[in-house]
């Protein structure tokens, strides 16, 4: 990295400035307003609000509808993680097998990163519709009736599984230039090392990957956290209903549907200071075991 | 095998015959090898770069298929054995450490997927890491590591493995000169102590004669010349090798042999009789001698290098440029001068295909 000495404060400020401004306006001041709210309860037809402590925390953490939320996404952020990155590793090995040196192709993957992840959600929506959708189709061949959107559990499988299907085509872009970032030789010294390709993978060259598994680790569980709304809201087609919705969802429906706007913003601060214990972990307890070369 | 290529009988380490190989995109970087290294024997393979030394010892290692010809180890064909069953070991340029590992288990992996008992594992690791001086570095990682005992560290991870034959692939090419002229010594040291046979791959002439008990030379993908350090010194086989071995290299111009002597512009020197009629002699800058004009073939001073030890006087022969080592001290008769030297110190080569006379 080229260092630059700059004369005085001034100019490094002015340089941090439009950053900054992005960071207070569309994050602290956002955060901090909802924080504010969720001590209060809004009247939505006359403005005016009630303060009432942590009424609404409590009022959100003992409510059924809140604790089922949180169970299924639970099981929904794990499910996307351990489906996507472990296709997109899976993929990726594959590809690296074939890859090995050969540069067109590698430019010709990327594309798969340029387009895949948006037209990959949709095609992922449409795998699984109603009346068009052939995975339906496919499952009902084997007698199980798919009805996305009406049924708790089909819903919850489909959503699954096109949110994790969303991201692998991502995880797989960084898992294959990990991969072909491992040097040759180092493959060699193991292949006469050690016999078993499968031992190899694991003891020498998933080792190596792990720096970028980590990272994948913390975007992925982000991405199923919070960037799983569309995916969701394409599902239920505005009808949330006896379905299992995520919980950044829960605070959409809770204070633009249900005009909760206190017991919302209670939620969202939950889910705020859940992700930064989450984050103090993955890099307390993950990033030690992690080995950057 | 015939005893003229230095062969000492018994079933060789290595054996290589009409190896050849063709990569996956056509190129044919080795055309046709023959060669064996005898048990103990230090082998190098020298030559420059892109001439298939890599190439052949990758096949030897089974990390290149072998797309004609027989690698023999112990006199087991291996053409299709896995690296990990060739019972070789081999270093690489950049070391290739695992990173993620301590010293120790770099060390051990290998031992470990081949379910050698602990105590075992844990006795060679100590001697091999004794035997490099690693042994305070055992628990580190080879990242904080230098480029010495990285090189150590990669030696230890062969020697632990007690393998028929040791590979290195220019392992010296990534440290500073001091410590390769070290480094050299302390492989052929361990190597002569371990008794295990070794190929070492080289485009370095000096590794090359300092190591080898036999050297071969590749150019091309093919084998110019198999013999010890002083016989391919001695009497090169082709302009390639002549120019190739010894440094300062040796001059080659072209001449008139007429048996007995050479001729260039009109001088002469002594030479073998072997040839007569249009040829490229050499010789070499040490056993090349300046007297005054008139004595041998003419010879115009350009420059004069000093080295310490010895002087590099500059010029021509004919149309060549030619190179004249002298002791310190020693000037060059006159600026107008003339080259000789012994007839056994001529070389004489055919014009067209450079093979020696
Ligand atoms: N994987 C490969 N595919 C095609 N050609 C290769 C490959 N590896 C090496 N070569 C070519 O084969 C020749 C010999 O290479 P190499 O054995 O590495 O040479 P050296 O080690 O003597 O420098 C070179 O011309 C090189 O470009
Ligand atoms: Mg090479």
């Amino acid at each position: 990295m080229k260092k630059v000495q700059f004369s005085g404060i001034a100019p490094p400020l002015l340089l941090i400035a439009p950053q900054m401004a992005i960071v207070v306006i569309f994050f602290l001041w956002p955060a901090a307003e909802a924080v504010r709210t969720s001590f209060f309860i809004q009247d939505p037809f006359f403005g005016r609000a009630v303060f009432v402590g942590f009424d609404n925390y409590v009022n959100a953490v003992t409510r059924s509808d809140y604790l089922r939320s949180a169970a299924f996404t639970g099981v929904f952020v794990t499910a996307i993680c351990a489906i996507s990155l472990g296709f997109g590793l899976l993929f990726a090995v594959c590809a690296d097998e074939v890859l090995r040196g050969e540069g067109p192709y590698k430019t010709l993957l990327m594309w798969v990163y340029a387009i895949a992840p948006p037209v990959a959600g949709l095609i992922g929506v449409m795998l699984f519709d109603q009346h068009i959708g052939p995975l339906v189709d496919f499952f009902a061949f084997f007698g199980w009736e798919l009805q996305t959107g009406v049924d708790y559990w089909d819903t919850a499988f489909a959503m699954t599984v096109v949110a994790a299907w969303k991201q692998i085509p991502y995880n797989f872009i960084f898992f294959l230039s990990g991969l072909q970032g491992i040097p040759r030789s180092l493959r060699e010294a193991a292949a006469i090392d050690c016999r078993s390709p499968a031992r190899r993978f694991w003891t020498v060259v998933f080792p190596l990957l792990a720096p970028t598994s980590f990272f994948l680790l913390v975007i992925n569980i982000t991405y199923a956290f919070f960037e799983t709304f569309g995916v969701i809201d394409v599902m239920l087609k505005g009808e949330p209903g006896n379905n299992p919705v995520s919980l950044v969802y829960k605070v959409y429906l809770d204070g633009f549907r249900g005009q909760d706007l206190g017991g919302s913003s209670a939620q969202s601060v939950i889910l705020m200071v859940g992700v930064m214990l989450l984050t103090v972990v993955q890099f307390r307890f993950i990033e030690r075991r992690v080995h950057y070369a | 095998m015939t005893p003229a290529d230095g062969s000492r009988g018994g079933v060789p380490t290595l054996e290589i015959t009409g190896a050849v190989k063709r990569y996956a995109n056509g190129h044919l970087a080795v055309k046709g090898v023959d060669l064996h290294a005898d048990e103990g024997e230090f082998v190098v393979f020298v030559g420059p770069s892109g001439c298939g030394k890599s190439t052949l010892l990758r096949m030897i290692a089974g990390l290149e298929s072998v797309t004609e010809g027989e690698v023999r180890l112990k006199g087991r064909v291996v053409n299709d054995v896995e690296p990990a069953d060739r019972d070789i070991a081999m270093v690489f340029q950049n070391y290739a450490l695992y990173p993620h590992m301590s010293v120790y288990d770099n060390l051990a992996y290998g031992l470990r997927n081949r379910k050698i008992p602990k105590p075992e594992i844990d006795r060679r690791v100590r001697e091999a890491a004794e035997m490099l001086q690693i042994g305070e570095y055992l628990a580190r990682k080879p990242g904080a590591l230098s480029g010495g005992q990285r090189q150590r560290v990669a030696m230890g991870r062969c020697i632990v493995r007690d393998p028929a034959i040791f590979l290195f692939d220019e392992p010296l090419s990534n440290l500073d000169a001091k410590l390769r002229t070290q480094m050299r010594l302390e492989i052929r040291r361990l190597q002569r102590r371990l008794g295990v046979a070794a190929v070492y791959v080289t485009h370095d002439q000096v590794e090359a004669m300092t190591l080898a008990d036999r050297i071969v030379v590749l150019n091309g993908g093919r084998v110019e010349q198999i013999g010890a350090p002083v016989e391919v010194y001695n009497a090169p086989a082709s302009t390639f090798v002549a120019s190739f071995i010894g440094a300062p290299a040796m001059n080659l111009f072209p001449a008139e042999a007429e048996g007995g002597a050479i001729r260039v512009d009109g001088g002469s020197a002594p030479a073998p009789a072997r040839a007569r009629g249009a040829v490229t002699a050499g010789l070499r800058p040490e056993k090349a001698r300046l007297v005054p004009a008139g004595g041998g073939l003419p010879f115009t001073v350009e420059t004069v290098e000093e080295l310490g030890a010895t002087r590099l006087v500059h010029g021509h022969v004919g149309a060549a440029s030619f190179v004249v080592s002298l002791e310190a001290g020693v000037s060059p008769p006159g600026e107008t001068c003339a080259v000789t030297a012994d007839p056994a110190d001529v070389h004489l080569f055919d014009r067209g295909s450079g093979a020696r006379l």
